[in-house]
C-alpha cells in the first residue's frame, strides 16, 4: 500500500467475497472491499468491468442475483430480504445513498414532493421529527444554492426535461438533503462540462467528513482532481485487480487500462482484494 | 330514550377497504318491486308533479317498452341480464315525505348520516365554499347555501323542486340534450327518474361558490335514477361537483342517471365527478352497475363545457360524458381517470361532436387497471361538414398493475371537413421497475413508491379538479388500489 493513511476509522461497509450474476452471466467474481468512516474510495475500470453492478447491488437493485459473499453495513448484514437482510428502502434509510448514473424520470411526480417524501421517510426511520414545510423549504433552499439548481426546477416533474448536468446535480442535491453515511456516486461525473463538474465536486466535498464515506465510481481521472481519493481500486472483469493511493489514478490515466490488465495477469500482482483487511 | 342513535349496521359483506359501505338506518317509504305504468304514475304522484311531467314520463315508458327490455350489448363489459322487474324504483326516507323547508327542518338523523360520509350539511359545519345538494336513494334531503345562491340569482335545487317552482326552465331544457329516446338506460331514466339536481345560472353571473350534489344509494335492491340539468345562460360560469357512494351489498344495484348541460353564448360549465359507488368485493360479488348518460351542448358561441371525472367505484361503469360543440368557437374538454381493480369493469370515454366553426376539443383519458379488471376507453370524435377549422387532441394512456388485468382503447374518428386538425396519442405502460427502485433508494417504501407513480400518472387530470376534490381523488385511488401494489 503506497498511501500513508491511517486506517483507524470504523468500518462502515464491508464487502466479502461478493459474486453477482445477472441472468446467466456472472458480473462480479469475488469482490472484497472495506470502506471506513472518513474515507474516499475511487473505483475505476473500463466499460463493462462491473463498476455500476457493484454500487447497484449494494443499493439492492432487484435484478441482480448474489451467488456468494457477504456485505455488512455498520456490521449488519444487508444482503437478502428482511428479516435476514434489508430491502432497498431500509438500506437507504440506514444511510446508504446511490447517485444514479442515469437518474430516472418520474412523470407527474413533482420534484419538491419527491424530495419531501424521501426526507420524511428517512427522518422517520431515524427517529427524527418530521420537518415542517417551512423548515424543509429552508433546508432545501440552502442545498439548492450549493448545487446551483434554480428553484423553478423543483416545481417540475422529477428529472423530466432536465439537462444531463441538472440531473446529476439533482442527485447531489438529494444526497445533501438525505445526509447518508455512505454516498456511492455512480459515474456522476460522466457527461458533465467543466462547470457542472466543479459544482458536483463542490457538493461532494461539502458532504465529506469524518463520519461519512464516499465511493466514487468513475471512468476518468478528471473528477479526482477535485475530489481527492484516499484509495483507488481498479476493477477489471468483475475483480479488483489493483488497489492503491491517488497516484494509481494518475498512472491509469497515463497508461490506460491495458496496463493493469497485463500486470494483473502476472502472478506477482498483489492480491488487491485484500485492501480492507 | 337513548340519546345516541346507531346510524350504521353491518351489511353482511366483509370488506375492510370500502369505508363508505355502512348503511343508514331509518324508515323508508318504498315502492313495490317492479316496473309498470302504475309505478311511473306512483313516482310522479309521490312528487306531486304537474301533468306535463307525468305525460313525458309515460311517453318515455312507452318507448322503453318498445325497446323490449333489451339492453345495449356493444360495450366491452359482461354481466348477467338485469331483471328490471326485480328492482325497486322509488325509495325515500319517511321523514322526508313532505320535504324540508329549510335546513333546520332536515331530520337530524340525515344530517348525522351525511356527516359520517364527510359531507356536513349543518349551517355551522358546511363545507366552505361548496353548496351541497344531498340525495339519498330517490330524494334530495338537503341543499345548503341556498340563500347566498339566490342572492346571486343562481337557482340550485333538487329536480323535484325545480319541476314545481321553475317549470318553464325545466320544460324548455329537460330532454333537450338527452332526449328520452336516446338510449335504453336514458329512456328508463326518463320514465322513472326520482330526483337529481337542477341549476340555472343567469346571464353574466359567475356562480360565487362550487355546487355539489352528493348521491347515496341506501335501500336494498333500489335503483337510483337521478336526473341532473344545468343551464349556464349567456356569459355565466358555474363549477359543479358530484360525489357518490353506496353501502356494500351482495347483490348488484343499478344506477342509471342522466345529466344534461347547456351553455349559451360565452358561458362555461365545469363538471367534476368523483364516482365511488361500491365496486363489489374481491371476488366480484355485488357492486353498483353504473350506466349513465351524460351530455352537454355548447349551444352558444365561445361557450365551453369541461368534464372531469375520477371513476374508481362501481362493479361496471358505462359512461361517456360528451359535448356537442354547436356554437362557433366553442370548446369541449374531457379529462378522465378510470381505475379498476379486482373484477371491476369500465367502458368509458367521451364523444365530441363538432358542428360549429373553429370548435376545439381536448380528450385526456387515463386508465389504470389492476387485479383481474378490464378497462376500456371508447371515444368518438366527429367533425361535421359545417365545422370549419375544427381541432381535436386526444390522448389515451393506460397503466397496468400486475398481469391479470386488461386495457383497451377504442377510438372512433369521423372527419367530414378537410380543414380539421386532429391529434391522437396513446400509450400503454406498466409501473416501471427502474422508477420504483429509484424511489426506494431514496428511502420511500415500495407501496408508497407505487402510489407516487400512479398519482404522477394521473396528475394531469387531478389538476383539473377543484382543489378540495383533488386531494380526495388521490386518497380514493389509494384506497381503491389497496392490496394491488407494494
Amino acid at each position: 500500500m503506497t498511501q500513508a493513511h491511517e486506517r483507524n476509522g470504523t468500518a462502515l461497509l464491508e464487502v466479502k467475497g461478493l459474486r453477482v450474476s445477472v441472468g446467466e452471466t456472472e458480473i462480479l467474481r469475488g469482490i472484497d472491499l472495506t470502506v471506513r468512516k472518513g474515507e474516499v474510495h475511487a473505483i475505476m475500470g473500463p466499460n463493462g468491468s462491473g463498476k455500476s453492478t457493484l454500487t447497484n447491488v449494494l443499493a439492492g437493485r432487484p435484478e441482480y442475483i448474489v451467488t456468494e459473499g457477504q456485505v455488512l453495513f455498520e456490521g449488519k448484514n444487508i444482503l437478502g430480504l428482511p428479516p435476514v437482510g434489508m430491502d432497498p428502502e431500509t438500506r437507504a434509510r440506514e444511510g446508504m445513498f446511490l447517485a444514479f448514473q442515469y437518474p430516472v424520470e418520474l412523470a407527474g411526480v413533482r420534484t419538491w414532493q419527491f424530495l419531501k417524501a424521501a426526507v420524511d421517510a428517512t427522518r422517520e426511520y431515524r427517529g427524527l421529527p418530521q420537518l415542517k414545510i417551512r423548515e424543509f423549504d429552508r433546508l432545501l433552499e440552502e442545498k439548492l444554492e450549493l448545487v446551483e439548481i434554480a428553484p423553478e426546477l423543483i416545481k417540475r416533474s422529477v428529472n423530466e426535461g432536465f439537462s444531463g448536468g441538472e440531473k446529476k446535480r439533482n442527485e447531489i442535491l438529494q444526497m445533501l438533503l438525505l445526509d447518508p453515511k455512505l454516498a456511492m456516486l455512480d459515474e456522476t461525473d460522466s457527461g458533465l462540462d467543466i462547470d457542472a463538474l466543479r459544482i458536483v465536486a463542490n457538493g461532494v466535498n461539502q458532504f465529506k467528513g469524518p463520519s461519512k464515506a464516499i465511493v466514487l465510481v468513475t471512468h476518468y481521472q478528471r473528477i479526482l482532481n477535485y475530489i481527492t481519493p484516499d484509495f483507488v481500486h481498479v476493477l477489471v472483469d468483475g475483480r479488483i485487480v489493483r488497489s492503491g493511493g491517488k497516484e494509481l489514478a494518475e498512472q491509469l490515466e497515463e497508461k490506460g487500462y491495458d496496463w493493469v490488465r497485463e500486470s494483473s495477469d502476472s502472478p506477482a500482482a498483489p492480491p488487491a482484494a485484500k485492501v480492507g483487511a | 330514550m337513548a340519546t345516541q342513535k346507531v346510524i350504521s349496521r353491518q351489511t353482511g359483506v366483509e370488506d375492510t377497504q370500502y369505508k363508505w359501505g355502512f348503511e343508514f338506518d331509518y324508515e323508508s317509504d318504498v315502492a313495490p318491486r317492479g316496473l309498470n305504468e302504475d309505478i311511473v304514475r306512483l313516482i310522479s304522484s309521490k312528487k306531486g308533479e304537474p301533468e306535463w311531467m307525468l305525460e313525458w314520463r309515460l311517453k318515455a315508458f312507452a318507448h322503453w317498452n318498445k325497446l323490449g327490455n333489451e339492453e345495449p350489448t356493444w360495450a366491452n363489459i359482461s354481466h348477467p341480464p338485469i331483471d328490471f322487474q326485480d328492482i325497486i324504483y322509488y325509495a325515500a326516507p319517511k321523514s322526508q315525505k313532505d320535504g324540508p323547508k329549510s335546513l333546520d327542518e332536515v331530520d337530524p338523523e340525515m344530517l348525522e348520516a351525511f356527516a359520517k360520509l364527510g359531507i356536513p350539511l349543518e349551517e355551522q359545519k358546511k363545507l366552505s365554499g361548496v353548496a351541497v345538494d344531498a340525495i339519498i336513494d330517490s330524494v334530495s334531503v338537503a341543499t345548503t347555501y341556498q340563500e347566498m345562491l339566490l342572492k346571486a340569482g343562481v337557482i340550485f335545487c333538487s329536480m323535484s323542486e325545480a319541476i314545481k317552482n321553475h317549470p318553464d326552465l325545466v320544460r324548455k331544457y329537460l330532454g333537450s340534450v338527452v332526449p328520452y329516446t336516446d338510449n335504453f338506460y336514458a329512456t328508463l331514466n326518463s320514465a322513472v327518474f326520482s330526483d337529481g339536481s337542477f341549476c340555472y345560472v343567469p346571464p353574466g353571473v359567475r356562480c360565487p361558490i362550487e355546487l355539489m350534489t352528493y348521491f347515496r344509494i341506501n335501500e336494498l335492491d333500489t335503483g337510483q335514477f337521478e336526473r341532473t340539468l344545468i343551464i349556464a345562460d349567456e356569459g355565466s360560469y358555474v363549477s359543479y361537483l358530484e360525489g357518490c357512494t353506496a353501502p356494500m351489498r351482495k347483490t348488484h344495484q343499478l344506477h342509471a342517471a342522466v345529466v344534461e348541460l347547456v351553455t349559451l353564448d360565452d358561458a362555461e360549465i365545469k363538471y367534476s365527478t368523483l364516482q365511488n359507488w361500491y365496486p363489489g368485493d374481491k371476488e366480484g360479488k355485488g357492486g353498483v352497475y353504473n350506466f349513465v348518460t351524460k351530455r352537454g351542448i355548447a349551444r352558444g358561441k365561445n361557450s365551453k363545457i369541461s368534464w372531469t371525472q375520477v371513476e374508481t367505484g362501481s362493479a361496471i361503469t358505462w359512461k361517456y360524458p360528451s359535448v356537442i360543440l354547436q356554437g362557433d368557437n366553442s370548446v369541449g374538454e374531457f379529462y378522465s381517470v378510470a381505475l379498476v381493480n379486482n373484477y371491476q369493469q369500465a367502458d368509458t370515454g367521451t364523444k365530441m361532436i363538432h358542428i360549429g366553426k373553429n370548435t376545439k376539443s381536448t380528450i385526456v383519458a387515463k386508465g389504470i387497471s389492476a387485479g383481474h379488471a378490464q378497462n376500456t376507453y371508447r371515444g368518438q370524435v366527429k367533425i361535421m361538414p359545417t365545422a370549419d377549422n375544427a381541432q381535436n387532441f386526444t390522448q389515451c394512456d393506460s397503466l397496468l398493475i400486475g398481469d391479470q388485468c386488461g386495457a383497451h382503447t377504442v377510438p372512433y374518428i369521423e372527419v367530414r371537413n378537410s380543414t380539421a386538425r386532429m391529434g391522437h396519442e396513446a400509450t400503454t405502460s406498466k409501473v416501471n421497475d427502474d422508477q420504483l427502485f429509484y424511489l426506494q433508494q431514496r428511502g420511500i417504501s415500495l407501496e408508497e413508491a407505487n402510489y407516487m407513480i400512479i398519482n404522477g400518472f394521473c396528475r394531469g387530470i387531478f389538476k383539473e379538479l377543484p382543489f378540495e376534490f383533488a386531494a380526495e381523488a388521490s386518497q380514493l385511488m389509494r384506497v381503491s388500489l389497496e392490496g394491488a401494489v407494494g
